[in-house]
């Protein structure tokens, strides 16, 4: 026993100049977890919040009773949106890069979290992401060039000028406003989802968050009242590891997994492999199905790792080894996916490289539209008239003013 | 009938009226509040329309919100104006600004009720007046009623409002109108005109204020519970005062300020909360910008101290008619 109070300071396993270390990742085997009845008491499985499911084996293939014996075509199709989110934050990071976007922020090595989510879940279901799920946008149908004129805050920015790159929306794809701001669509996503309860419709709402800004007082709220009230929304964590240069440890990862909060809260907490397509489109299914039959809500934990910088004025070699993400034991979810297609025969290297080819065209060409609609340093502005609508539904007299005032500043 | 009573049939008249309509908030359902304002909503609206929470502020403004995103209007009470701030980030960064980030595409309609103000032995922690901070943020309105009849018009003008709307009660007019004195006994609404309240569906639009006496020597701009203490202040000094009522602090109705300091060319500002960078210096700065060749003697401001509400020293720190009416002495002899 000590003979006095300490302070404990967490430390990253692995700094700069040190090997990687993921010794204190758990895991299980793919398909060693059970998959109970989506209608089980929350206390009877809580194991789910310290096991983690998962349904990819060493050998590509998919395993156990979370197995979600999705057709060719659906694998398919997940594969395409994860790559196209790959190849255009690849290539929206180079936009950054020469200039023409002031922003961006990729979600590379993470691309299950959001694709299998959002197929697993129905077109009704409303989504509230936070920045790092551009995935969901792909499911949802938006279109590249909306999301770039967005990105470019151009003349046909869906925010009309106002948001940072990133920050999107879709009325039509179901998708919340994305807030600059951390964790505090999460307790919305519930409300969202209390209103659905109490109009009698089935459908429910899902949000995402950072294990980062799980650390914010709006994840508790998040996870009380969707408690409190057994509403029917997914709550998803996903712990990439690295909160900027703070890993998961400083949002106390380190005594208990995330997902360990749902049962603290009385509602099932599962932790999932992130980076494996069909355990997360799996997990996701399950937890629709237990909210659409009354059961109430469910914290997800996504293990994955943010393979990428956290934003283009990030630099993750300053705090953490370089070859941190080769080492990571749950490795890339695309290659996953794409061997487990491969495996079945459903799939090979050539047709996987046409494909990268083709959406490599696709956002090129779909760059080169969105670009002749502005970009930060050349071609037509929006309509500065625009900064003063949309902050009441009616101009108020005083913003009509000053909207005199800009116009006569600026001739 | 008492303010209770009017914000209590507004919601009571919205909650029959629209579907849509939910109130959520601590203790509002089973209990009916602890002020008594929403007493039998529950029993009769039921429990999905009338819900107890947490206490959550945070929790229940972030609910308001993803319900209103989700086709409600959910009418949100948070039990003390004091305890707001836990909600101060949905509401700040959330609530007032989703239209504007979205272009309109998202937006959420939430009406937050909460009283404030001082007077009823409430203490540093129930008695504050926070208007100020929430006129500093663009895109919520921010109103007060005065009397029972503007309560009730105003509480449904908000529920139908399509932009989110802080609702603030100055508490100590709840059960009669209050002229400064905590020492005379308590003078019930029947008493007053304003507590004269309609039945049925009416609105007192956001965005006007309202002249409640006319007068030609000095206009007093004030609202909430320093309307009442500064009429019986004028009425005391025998002062021709015209006295306005802003009732809707954002948006500012600047024009009946405005013709009324051209007329008087004297102008006191009257508000309960803190004085430094409090809502009366944005009064008089706009005031003084559309008024100054109008103005006889500097504006003149009356206040709470810049000081916590005292619990011990509660009436040394309201702006009572004692200092409205050195305040008015002041203003009316140019100084």
């Amino acid at each position: 026993m000590p003979r006095r109070s300490r302070l404990h300071v967490p430390r990253a396993p692995a700094r700069p100049g040190e090997a990687p270390d993921f010794s204190y990742v758990r895991l299980s085997a793919a398909g060693a977890v059970a998959r109970p009845d989506v209608g089980s008491p929350a206390a009877d499985i809580e194991n789910l919040s310290v096991e983690l499911i998962r349904v990819l084996d060493d050998q590509h293939r998919a395993v156990g009773a979370w197995n979600p014996h999705l057709d060719v075509d659906t694998l398919q199709v997940g594969l395409r949106h994860m790559l196209l989110t790959r190849v255009f934050d690849d290539r929206m990071v180079r936009t950054q890069r020469q200039g023409k976007i002031s922003f961006y922020m990729k979600s590379t090595g993470e691309e299950a979290v959001a694709v299998a989510a959002g197929l697993a879940l129905r077109p009704n279901d409303m989504l509230f992401p936070s920045y790092r799920q551009q995935g969901l946008q792909f499911v949802r149908g938006a279109r590249l060039v909306d999301l770039m004129c967005q990105l470019l805050s151009n003349t046909h920015d869906m925010c009309k000028g106002r948001q940072l790159p990133v920050m999107y929306h879709s009325v039509p794809g179901r998708l919340f406003s994305i807030s600059g701001n951390l964790a505090t669509q999460f307790p919305q996503a519930v409300g969202w989802a209390m209103a659905a309860a109490i109009k009698g419709e089935d459908d429910l709402a899902a949000s995402w968050i950072g294990e980062g800004s799980s650390a914010e007082a709006d994840f508790h709220h998040a996870l009380l009242f969707a408690s409190v009230y057994g509403a029917p929304v997914i709550l998803n964590v996903v712990n990439n590891q690295w909160a900027i240069s703070t890993f998961q440890g400083y949002a106390g990862g380190e005594q208990r997994s995330f997902a360990a909060r749902g049962p603290a809260y009385g509602m099932p907490g599962l932790r999932v492999d992130g980076n494996d397509f069909l355990a997360v489109y799996a997990a996701t299914a399950w937890a629709a199905e237990r909210a659409r039959k009354g059961a109430g809500a469910t914290l997800i934990e996504l293990v994955t790792y943010r393979a990428a910088a956290h934003s283009t004025s990030d630099d993750p070699t300053r705090y953490r080894p370089k070859e941190d993400y080769e080492r990571w034991p749950l490795g890339d979810p695309v290659e996953r996916l794409k061997q487990h297609l491969i495996a079945q025969g459903e799939w090979s290297e050539q047709r996987h490289a046409a494909l990268s080819t083709e959406l490599e065209q696709q956002v090129a060409a779909a760059w080169t539209e969105a670009a002749s609609y502005g970009t930060l340093t050349e071609g037509p502005r929006l309509d500065r008239d625009l900064m003063f609508e949309d902050v009441f539904k009616e101009l108020p007299g005083h913003l009509a003013e000053q909207r005199e005032q800009l116009r006569r500043e600026r001739g | 009938m008492n303010m209770i009573q009017a914000l209590n049939a507004a919601m009571d008249l919205m909650l029959g009226r629209d579907p849509a309509v939910v109130v959520l908030g601590q203790d509002v359902g089973y209990f009916g509040g602890v002020f008594r304002v929403t007493d039998g909503l529950q029993r009769k609206h039921g429990q999905h329309r009338v819900l107890d929470t947490p206490i959550s502020e945070g929790g229940i403004v972030a609910a308001a919100i993803g319900m209103a995103v989700n086709g409600l209007r959910p009418v949100a009470e948070i039990q003390f104006a004091d305890y707001i701030y836990p909600a101060y980030d949905q509401i700040v960064s959330e609530l007032a600004r989703l239209r504007y980030r979205s272009a309109g595409a998202f937006a959420a309609p939430v009406t937050i009720r909460t009283p404030c103000g001082g007077g009823i032995r409430g203490g540093q922690t129930h008695s504050q007046s926070p208007e100020a901070i929430f006129a500093h943020v663009c895109g919520i309105k921010v109103v007060m009623p005065a009397t029972p009849y503007d309560a009730k018009g105003l509480l449904i003008a908000a529920i139908e409002d399509d932009d989110p709307v802080i609702f603030l009660e100055p508490k100590r007019l709840y059960n009669g109108p209050f002229d400064g004195d905590p020492n005379k006994p308590a003078v019930p609404w029947s008493t007053h005109p304003g507590g004269e309240v309609p039945d049925g569906y009416y609105t007192v639009p956001i965005g006007r204020a309202e002249i409640v006496r006319p007068g030609a020597a000095v206009t007093i701009v004030s609202y909430g519970t320093m309307v009442h203490v500064a009429e019986a202040a004028a009425r005391s000094l025998g002062v021709d005062a015209e006295i306005i009522d802003v009732r809707s602090i954002v948006p500012l109705d600047v024009e009946t300020l405005a013709a009324s300091v051209a007329k008087t060319g004297r102008c006191l500002i009257a508000h309960e909360a803190t004085r430094f960078a409090g809502f009366g210096a944005e009064l008089i700065a706009t005031i003084q910008e559309r008024c100054f060749f109008n103005l006889e003697a500097p504006i003149e401001r009356v206040a709470g101290w810049d000081t916590p509400y005292p619990h011990a020293f509660e009436w040394e720190y309201f702006p009572g008619q004692a200092r409205v009416v050195a305040a008015l002495k002041r203003v009316l002899e140019g100084r």
